[in-house]
This record gives structure tokens, sequence and C-alpha cells, in this order.
């Protein structure tokens, strides 16, 4: 790779955004927007929702949203680790107690009428397999 | 002809079912592979973030994440991603029983065992288990995302924080192929160093704004995109093995309709035949 551009990666949980090279990339940190060129020092710090700018090789400007995450910066290479959910303290928090009141419910016993209804199921399956088989039975024999 | 109306609709009984099994297969085929695409589209993210654990590893910061430290076992949490419906075939017991395995195994240490369950089939097997249970997600579909995996995952993260929890693992099928998944563990926390040999010096990344908090952002990050993965990994092959699965049972029923057939092709002509027996000796008592 030539001194004159700098890889950039623009990557979320679920999905590649952006791969290739860039002249300068401008990012959205969380203490004000930062422009990025190559062999920029090592960097490691959050980004806030906006848009990233990618000036690539050939001269023309691509914009990306984000809706936060983290970026590093290696002298060779930019990576901006882009949210898919919208992150804020209360909602992570919300979300987790959700996942706890659930956890209690599943173990308070709800689970049961499911399990009856399982077994229930399979009794019904047993038994027509049961007569099945004999009458198969009773007809070869 | 006795017996062979009895048969006649237990034939087309089975070839209904047989339908029934067909078309989950040619479901699960379709899902499998969009589950794939999900697999794959992950996989850059997970690199990425990976690669940068590696590099904050070797970095040295004067700060040290709690999430880096190696400390002294006592109670361990584990992650375990099922499906949430079944005919799936040994998938899901098989996850299980690396599960307990493991679960086993840290008890004969002395160590206390947490679970936070993903999934209606792991919540329903291990409820019976009596484990404490921190968190469960269950009903998460086929195309789960990483918004709804933050809460009971953050929940793992704030036990292991506050001291509650020394190791974290997660537990899920991997996809090796259409036909093979097998259960997978994965050490979350503390968090096992990546080794990257492009970089050799001492040196530090400028943090912005302070060390602690961009350590935690990044770190909560990699451990969801970890359990993402877990859970995309575990539908691409909920699907793969219901597609096996439901083409066997497929293949049974034809089996047992070409059976079937047979019987009853016999028991006809064993009915024809007695009716002519019967004439034949009718006509000759006349």
């Amino acid at each position: 790779m030539d001194d004159h551009t700098i890889h950039c990666d623009i990557v979320s949980a679920e999905g590649e955004i952006f791969s290739g090279p860039a002249t300068m990339v401008f990012v959205p940190a969380e203490q004000g927007e930062i422009g990025i060129a190559p062999r920029h020092a090592p960097l490691l710090t959050l980004i806030k929702p906006g848009e990233v700018r990618v000036q690539t090789a050939g001269g023309e400007e691509q914009f990306f949203w984000v809706g936060g995450g983290a970026l590093e910066i290696q002298p060779k290479r930019v990576t901006v680790l882009a949210d898919t959910a919208l992150r804020a303290r209360d909602v992570d928090e919300a979300a987790a107690l959700e996942a706890k009141r659930r956890a209690e419910e599943a173990l308070a016993g709800q689970i049961d009428k499911i399990e009856q209804a399982e077994a229930l199921a399979e009794l019904a399956r047993a038994a027509a397999q049961l007569k099945l088989l004999q009458k198969l039975r009773k007809i070869k024999g | 002809m006795p017996g062979t109306k009895e048969i006649r609709s237990k034939i087309s009984s089975v070839k209904s079912t047989q339908k029934i099994t067909k078309a989950m297969e040619m479901v699960a085929a379709s899902k499998m592979r969009r589950a794939q695409d999900r697999m794959r589209m992950a996989r850059p993210y997970a690199a990425k973030i990976r690669q940068v654990i590696g590099h904050l590893t070797q970095a040295n910061p004067d700060y040290k994440h709690p999430f880096l430290v190696e400390r002294e076992t006592q109670n361990v949490g584990i992650i375990v991603v099922s499906s949430d419906r079944g005919l799936c075939g040994a998938l899901n017991t098989n996850v299980f029983k690396s599960t307990l395995l493991l679960m086993r195994e840290w008890q004969g240490k002395g160590a206390k065992v947490s679970l936070a369950l993903f999934g209606n089939k792991s919540v329903a097997f291990f409820r019976r288990l009596g484990a404490p249970v921190l968190a469960t997600a269950a009903g998460l579909g086929d195309k789960p995302t990483v918004k709804d995996l933050i809460g009971p995952v953050k929940i793992m993260l704030d036990a292991y924080r506050d001291g509650s929890l020394d190791r974290v693992f997660v537990v899920h099928a991997e996809f090796v192929n259409t036909m093979t998944q097998k259960p997978l563990i994965n050490q979350l926390l503390p968090v096992e160093p990546v080794k990257d040999d492009e970089l050799q010096e001492m040196w530090d990344y400028i943090y912005e704004p302070s060390a602690a908090d961009i350590l935690d952002g990044v770190l909560s990050r990699y451990v969801e995109s970890q359990v993402y993965r877990g859970v995309v990994e575990s539908v691409a092959c909920e699907m793969a093995a219901r597609m096996v699965a439901m083409k066997a049972a497929s293949d049974n029923a034809g089996k047992l309709i070409n059976e079937l057939q047979l019987i009853y092709n016999k028991a006809r002509q064993a009915a024809i035949t007695k009716e002519l027996a019967e004439i034949v000796g009718g006509a000759a008592a006349v």
C-alpha cells in the first residue's frame, strides 16, 4: 500500500458497509468530528451517531450514516465498528431488566402448560403409532 | 375385503404427513441459505473487532480493564444458545450435552454455575435442572438482531463487572456444513488475548476521552458480537439440521407408503382369490 491512501473499513455486526482505500476519512467522534489522513497516529475512540465521510482514491466522496460505535486508527488502517442498534444507557438498562424478568417468568412455571401440551402431543403420536403397528401385525399375521 | 379400507386411509394419512415434512424440508433449505448469508455478513465485524482487541491486548495502557484480567474462578456464567423450535434432529441435545459437561467440569472444581438461556428449548431444558438462571431471551426468530441480545448480555457483563461471575462462556452450535453441526464452547470473559504479528514494538493508542470508557465500550461490543455470531450460527445450524431431519422423515414416509401399498395389494389379491374360490366351490356343488 502506498503512503497516500489509508485502508478504510466500515463494518457493522450485521454486515460490511465499506472497505477500500481512502485519501481522507471524516468520523464523528465523541469529542467532535475528526479527519483522518494516512499515517495518522494510533487512536481509539467511541463515535456518536452521525455521518462518516470517505474520500476515495478516485477523488469522490462517499457518505455513510452510522448509529454510533467505535473507531480504531492504525497508521495504515481505519476501522469503524458501527452499531446497528441505537445505544443509550437507559435503553440498555431497560433491555437488561426485561431479560431478567423473562427469566423469572419462565422459571415460575409458565412453561408447565407448554410442557404438558408437548407431552400430550407426544402421547397422541405414540398411541397412533401403536395402533398402526397393531393393525399391521393383524394383517400380516 | 376386511382391512383394505383401513390400510387405504393409513396410506393417505402417511402421504399427507409426507407432504408436510417435504414442505418443511424446503422451507428449512431456503431459510438456511438466508441464515448462512447473515452468518457471512457478521464475519467482517467479528474479524475487525477481534483485530482491535488483539491490538488492545498488545498495547500498554496504564489502565487494565477487568474484562482482560484473569482472576480466580469461583462463579462461572454460561450462555446457552438453542433453537426456539424442535424437529431439528439432535442439534439441541448435543448443545445441552456439552453444556452439562462444561457445568460438571467447573462444579468439580468447586465453582458455582449460573446460566443465561437463549431460545425456548434451552429454557425448557435447564429449568428442570435447577441451576440459577440470570437471563433468558426466547423467540428471537429466524432473523435475530444485535438489539435483541444487548439486554441479556448486559446482565452477564454486569455480573462479571461486580464480581458475581469470574468467567463467562457461550455454548452454541457451530455450522461446519449442511450435514454437520457440532457444539462449540467459546470463552467470552476474560477476553483471551489474540495474537497479531503485524505489530511488535511497544506502543499505545491515544485514547479519547479516556481509556476506561473506550475499553469498556469496545470490549462490551466484542462480547456482544461474539454472542450474536453464536446466535446467527445457531439459526443456520437449526435450519440445516431441520432440513436433514425432514428429508429423512420424508424418505421414511415414502418407504412406509411402499410397504403399506404392498400389504394393501396382497390383502386385495387375497380377497379376490377367496371370492373366486367361493364361486368355483359354489359352482362345483351345483
